[in-house]
C-alpha cells in the first residue's frame, strides 16, 4: 500500500507493508535512526516520537496509521546548528550516558515544555515515567528538563 | 584523604574553564548523541543487507526428533535456512564458553533452556525472516526438565549435560575459599552464631539495546567485517579466530556505540556466530537483532545464588568469622564470564570490609535448564552476591544483639593503619579509610535524627527503615599472573600519537557502553601531558585501529585502561622533554614541567610548549642524539594489584502497612573511588546503579514456571524501575587514593550495583521489625512484603 505522511516537515510517499511499524519505517525506510527501538510491548519508550504534536511510541503505531499525519523526530529537535534547550540541557547536566534512551526521552521533554513550561520535578519525573532508561537514575534527566525550563524562561 | 558532601551541579557550564585534566567536564560524545547521531550496530545499513532471525525453542528440554526446512527455504524472500546438523557439518555446531564449557550455537541433539537457538533464516528483510520461522517444522520429544536447583543433583535428576563424554549427574563445579577448619574453631568458640538463607534471584541486565551483529564477509579477500554489540571486541576477534577458523589478521570487530551493556555484551553469543554463518553463505552482508524477548529469556542473566550466611561474634559485637554454604545455578552451559582461576568469579571477598578472624566458603555449581550466564548485571564478577551477602548477615547480626547496625559496623572495620590488607580469604586491599565515608553518610542522612523519627512512627504503627550497608569493590582484572578469560591476559594497551600540530589521537583496547571514555580518556592523557581534552580524539571499538586488549567489564577500564593512558602519555612526556632540551639547549634534567610546557629550571622565561614539541619531532632540523623523529608511543598495562573502592550507603524506606507497598523516600550514597577524574560522569555512574539496586531489591526477578517457562520474557513481566521509583539520589565522596594505579584511580562504574540492594533490603527489613522479621528475600514486592508481615517471608525460589 501508499502511505504518505510529513516528517520533520517534509512530505514523503513510500510504497510499504500494511503491517510495517512506524519506528521500522522511520528507521529502514527514510534511514533516520535517531529514533531507536527497545522493546515489543510498548513499555520502554525509546522510540517516542511526535505524532501531530503529541508523543508517541512508534513501535506500536503502523506506518500506515501515521498516512495524513505529522511526525517529528529528534533529527528535527535542532534548529540547524542551535540546539533545542532541551538538548542543551541534557549535556550541561549529563542526562545521558549510552544514549539510547535519549531521543525518545527529549521528544517527551519538549512536549512537556511546549505546555507547561515551569513543570516541577514530579511533573518532569511523570511525564517521562513511560519511558524507561537504565544508566542515569534519572535525576540528572529531571535536571536537565528544569535547566532547559530556566534557560527558557530567562530568554 | 578529602570528604565532601557534592552539591548539585545545574548552572551553566563551559568546557573551556577546564580546559586541561581532571574536573567536570561536559562529554564530548554527547554532541551526536542529542542530536539522533549516534550510530548502533542497527543502525548499520549496507548495500545488499539480509536480514537473520532465529528460531528459539519453544521448551525448556526435549530431544529434537526432525527438522523439517523445506516450507521456509521455498519461501519468498528467504535465502537460507540453517540448522545445527548444518553447522556440525562444519565443525560449528557448538563453540567454547568464556568458562572453558562449550555451548550449542545450534542446537543438534537437545534443547537444553527455553529460548535456546535451534534454526535460522536469513531473507531479504526483517518481517519476511520472522515469517519463515513460523515455516520451519520441529519435531520435540520433550524431557522431563531440571528447573527447581535445590533438586538438580538429586539421583533421579534428568541428565542435562550428556553431550559431556562421561557425565552422569547435573554437577557443573565446585569451589572453596578460606579455611575451614579454623573458622570452625572460632565459631565453635564464639558467643553468638547467626545463620541465615539468603537468596540472591537470578536477575538480567537488559539494557536499552538488544544484542545484535552485521556480518559481512567478503569471499575474495577473505575477510569478516563484524559489526556487534561487544563490550570486549579484541577477546572476541581472538574467539572467532579460534571458532570459526579464520585467520585473526582477516577479522575486523566494530563495536560501535552501544545501548548499554552492564556485562550483557562481553559473552559470545550464538545469534552472532550465526550472522557470520548467514554471511559467508549467501555472500551478502547480513543483520542479526535480536527483539526483547530474545534479549530477556536467551542471553546472559545475572546471580541465581542460594546461600547460606553464618557469622559468629562476641556478644559485645566484634565479628570473628564469616561462612557460607552456596548452591550456584548456571543454567544449561557454564557461559560464565569471569577470569578461568575464578568461577565464582570475586565471591571470595564476602568478607566485606571487616577485620575477622577466619573465613570459608564452599560452593557448588550446577546444571539447570535455564539460559546460561551468571556474570552480568554490573556484578564486578559476583561481588554483587558477596556484599549482598556480608552486608545482609552483619544487620542480622545488628538484630540478634540488639545494636544500631552503624554501631556495629564502625567497630569491626578495617582500620586505616592495616592496609595494605591481606584478607582471610586471600585478597590484598590496596588502601582504604572507611569510617571517615560511613561517618560522612551518616552526617548527610541526619542518621540519628531518622532514628528518632523512626521511634515516633513506630509508636503510632508507621512502618519507616533505615538500612545500612558498607562495601569493599574488588575491581580492575587484573595482574596476567593471576587473570585471563581462555589464555588471554587481562592486560590493556593504549597507544598516543602527537600529530604535527599538537593535537593528539589516543587509541584504546577498552570500549565504552555509556561510561563517557571519549571524555574520561581525554582527560587522563590531557592531566599528564598538556594537551586540552578537545584536542585529543579518543578511538575505540574497532580492533583494525586499536591495541590489543580485554574490554569494559568489571568495572575495569579505569583501572586498568585508565593506567595504559596515563602511562603512554607519561612515556611521550618523556620523549617530549629530550627534544625540549635539544630546542632549549640544556640538560634534559634542567628542565622542569609543568603542565603543556617544559622550562629551564629557575628560568620559566625560557620555555617550549607540548605543541612546540610536537612540530619539532615531526619536523625539519636535527633532533638529540638517538631520539627518533615522531611524537608517540604505545604500552600494554599490566595492572600489580585489582583497586578497591568502598562506599557507605543509606537507605529510607516507608512501608505502607495497608498495602506492603515499599516507598524509597532517600538514599544517600557516599563513594571512595580514589582519584576522581570526571565528577560529572562519577556521579552518572553512581545514579545508575542506585537505580539498578531499587530494580532488583524491590522488583526484578526472572522466574521460571515448572515446566521451565521463562516468566520474566518481556519488560511487562520483568519490571525495571522507571523515574516513579527512585528518589533524587544524595551523593557525597570521599578520596582515598590507589596506591599502586598510575593515577591513584579506582573503579566506580558497577559501585552502586553493587552497594545498594543490601541497603535497601536492610532498610525494608527494619522497617518491619515490629513483626519479628529479620530477614526477607529479594525483590521486595508488595505480595512478598505482604507475606513478611504476616510472618510467613518465602524465598522466592
Amino acid at each position: 500500500m501508499q502511505v504518505t505522511m510529513t516528517v520533520n516537515g517534509e512530505e514523503v510517499t513510500r510504497e510499504i507493508e500494511g503491517r510495517l511499524l512506524l519506528v521500522h519505517f522511520l528507521r529502514d525506510v527514510l534511514s533516520l535512526t535517531g529514533t531507536h527501538w527497545g522493546c515489543d510491548t510498548s513499555n520502554c519508550g525509546t522510540c517516542v516520537v511526535w505524532m501531530d504534536g503529541e508523543p508517541v511510541k512508534s513501535c506500536t503505531v503502523l506506518a500506515a496509521m501515521a498516512g495524513g499525519h505529522e511526525i517529528r523526530t529528534v533529527e528535527d529537535l535542532a534548529h540547524g546548528a542551535v540546539l533545542d534547550p532541551v538538548q542543551e540541557g541534557f549535556m550541561q547536566c549529563h542526562g545521558l550516558q549510552c544514549g539510547f534512551c535519549t531521543p525518545g526521552m527529549m521528544m517527551t521533554a519538549r512536549a512537556l515544555l511546549d505546555r507547561n513550561p515551569d513543570p516541577s520535578d514530579q511533573e518532569i519525573r511523570e511525564a517521562i515515567s513511560g519511558q524507561i532508561c537504565r544508566c542515569t537514575g534519572y535525576a540528572t534527566i529531571v535536571r536537565s528538563v528544569r535547566w532547559a525550563a530556566m534557560k527558557e524562561a530567562s530568554a | 584523604m578529602t570528604a565532601v558532601h557534592e552539591p548539585r551541579q545545574s548552572t551553566f557550564h563551559h568546557n573551556d574553564e577546564h580546559p586541561v585534566g581532571h574536573g567536570r567536564m561536559l562529554r564530548k560524545e554527547d554532541p551526536r548523541f542529542v542530536r539522533g547521531r549516534g550510530r548502533y550496530v542497527d543502525d548499520v545499513q549496507l548495500p545488499g543487507m539480509l536480514h537473520l532471525a532465529i528460531l528459539r525453542s519453544p521448551v525448556a528440554h526435549a530431544r529434537i526428533v526432525s527438522i523439517d526446512t523445506s516450507a521456509a527455504e521455498a519461501a519468498p524472500n528467504v535465502k537460507a535456512v540453517v540448522t545445527g546438523a548444518a553447522l556440525a557439518a562444519q565443525g560449528l555446531a557448538w563453540m567454547p564458553t568464556l568458562s572453558n564449557d562449550v555451548q550449542a550455537v545450534l542446537a543438534t541433539d537437545k534443547v537444553r533452556f527455553q529460548g535456546q537457538e535451534v534454526a535460522f533464516v536469513v531473507a531479504t528483510d526483517r518481517y519476511a525472516a520472522r515469517d519463515a520461522l513460523e515455516l520451519i517444522d520441529v519435531e520435540y520429544d520433550v524431557l522431563d526438565p531440571v528447573i527447581d536447583v535445590r533438586k538438580a543433583l538429586a539421583p533421579d535428576a534428568p541428565l542435562i549435560r550428556d553431550d559431556l563424554e562421561g557425565k552422569t549427574d547435573n554437577h557443573c563445579f565446585d569451589w572453596e575459599t578460606g579455611d575451614e577448619a579454623a573458622t570452625a574453631a572460632v565459631f565453635a568458640a564464639a558467643d553468638v552464631v547467626v545463620s541465615q538463607d539468603i537468596v540472591y534471584p537470578r536477575v538480567h541486565p537488559a539494557p536499552m539495546e538488544t544484542c545484535g551483529a552485521v556480518a559481512d564477509f567478503d569471499p575474495v579477500e577473505g575477510k569478516l567485517k563484524l559489526w556487534s554489540t561487544t563490550q570486549a571486541p579484541h577477546a572476541h576477534r581472538t574467539l572467532y579466530a579460534i571458532v570459526a577458523g579464520l585467520p585473526e589478521h582477516k577479522i575486523q570487530v566494530i563495536s560501535p556505540d552501544l545501548g548499554g551493556g552492564f556485562g550483557n555484551k562481553v559473552p559470545i553469543y550464538p545469534g552472532y556466530v550465526c550472522a557470520i554463518v548467514g554471511s559467508i553463505v549467501t555472500g551478502k552482508p547480513v543483520k542479526w537483532m535480536e527483539d526483547r524477548s530474545e534479549n530477556l529469556i536467551s542471553t546472559g542473566f545475572a546471580r541465581d545464588y542460594i546461600m547460606r550466611g553464618e557469622i559468629a561474634a562476641t556478644k559485645d559485637g566484634r565479628i570473628l568469622a564469616i561462612r557460607t554454604n552456596v548452591l550456584a545455578d548456571h543454567g544449561a552451559f557454564n557461559g560464565t564470564a569471569a577470569p578461568v582461576k575464578y568461577p565464582a568469579g570475586f565471591f571470595g571477598v564476602f568478607t566485606g570490609s571487616y577485620d575477622i578472624e577466619a573465613a570459608y566458603c564452599k560452593m557448588t555449581a550446577v546444571y539447570t535448564n535455564k539460559a546460561p550466564g551468571g556474570v552480568a548485571y554490573a556484578c564486578s564478577f559476583r561481588i554483587t552476591e558477596a556484599v549482598y551477602l556480608v552486608e545482609r548477615i552483619v544487620d542480622c547480626l545488628a538484630y540478634r544483639l540488639e545494636m544500631d547496625p552503624a554501631e556495629l559496623r564502625l567497630k569491626n572495620f578495617i582500620r586505616p593503619e592495616q592496609f595494605p590488607y591481606l584478607t582471610k580469604t586471600g585478597w590484598e586491599y590496596d588502601s582504604g579509610n572507611y569510617e571517615p565515608t560511613m561517618r560522612l553518610a551518616m552526617e548527610m542522612a541526619g542518621y540519628a535524627d531518622l532514628r528518632k523519627e523512626q521511634a515516633e512512627k513506630r509508636s503510632r504503627g508507621e512502618l519507616m527503615g533505615i538500612g545500612i550497608s558498607f562495601f569493599t569493590e574488588a575491581v580492575g582484572a587484573g595482574p596476567r599472573r593471576h587473570m585471563d578469560i581462555l589464555g588471554l591476559g587481562m592486560a590493556d594497551g593504549c597507544e598516543l600519537r602527537v600529530h604535527p600540530t599538537g593535537k593528539a589521537v589516543v587509541r584504546l583496547s577498552v570500549q565504552s557502553q555509556g561510561q563517557g571514555h571519549e571524555t574520561t580518556f581525554a582527560q587522563i592523557v590531557a592531566e599528564e601531558i598538556g594537551i586540552p581534552p578537545a584536542d585529543i580524539e579518543v578511538v575505540h571499538g574497532d580492533t583494525d585501529n586499536t591495541p590489543f586488549g580485554l574490554g569494559t567489564y568489571g568495572s575495569r577500564s579505569t583501572p586498568v585502561s585508565g593506567g595504559a593512558a596515563a602511562l603512554v602519555a607519561r612515556k611521550v612526556r618523556d620523549k617530549a622533554r629530550i627534544i625540549a632540551s635539544g630546542m632549549l639547549e640544556v640538560s634534559p634534567d634542567d628542565l622542569e614541567w609543568e603542565k603543556g610546557s617544559f622550562h629551564v629550571a629557575g628560568d620559566p622565561g625560557k620555555s617550549v610548549t607540548i605543541q612546540d614539541i610536537a612540530m619539532r619531532a615531526h619536523g625539519a632540523g636535527d633532533l638529540p642524539e638517538g631520539i627518533e623523529g615522531g611524537l608517540e608511543a604505545q604500552i600494554t598495562y599490566n595492572p600489580p594489584n585489582l583497586t578497591y573502592p568502598h562506599g557507605a550507603y543509606i537507605c529510607v524506606v516507608d512501608v505502607d502497612p495497608g498495602t506492603a507497598q515499599v516507598k524509597v523516600r532517600r538514599f544517600i550514597a557516599v563513594d571512595d573511588c580514589g582519584t576522581r577524574i570526571n565528577p560529572m560522569i562519577i556521579e552518572g555512574q553512581i545514579h545508575g546503579g542506585l537505580t539498578d539496586g531499587v530494580g532488583m531489591a524491590l522488583m526484578e526477578m526472572i522466574a521460571f514456571d515448572e515446566d521451565g517457562n521463562c516468566l520474566g520474557a518481556s519488560l511487562m513481566d520483568y519490571l525495571i524501575p522507571t523515574s516513579l521509583e527512585v528518589p533524587d539520589w544524595e551523593t557525597g565522596f570521599t578520596v582515598t587514593p590507589s596506591p599502586h594505579h598510575p593515577i591513584g584511580a579506582k573503579g566506580v562504574g558497577e559501585s552502586a550495583t553493587v552497594g545498594s540492594p543490601p541497603a535497601i533490603v536492610n532498610a525494608v527489613v527494619d522497617a518491619l521489625k515490629p513483626y519479628g522479621i529479620s530477614h526477607a528475600d529479594m525483590p521486595l514486592t508488595p505480595s512478598r512484603v505482604w507475606d513478611a508481615m504476616r510472618g510467613n517471608p518465602q524465598p522466592p525460589i
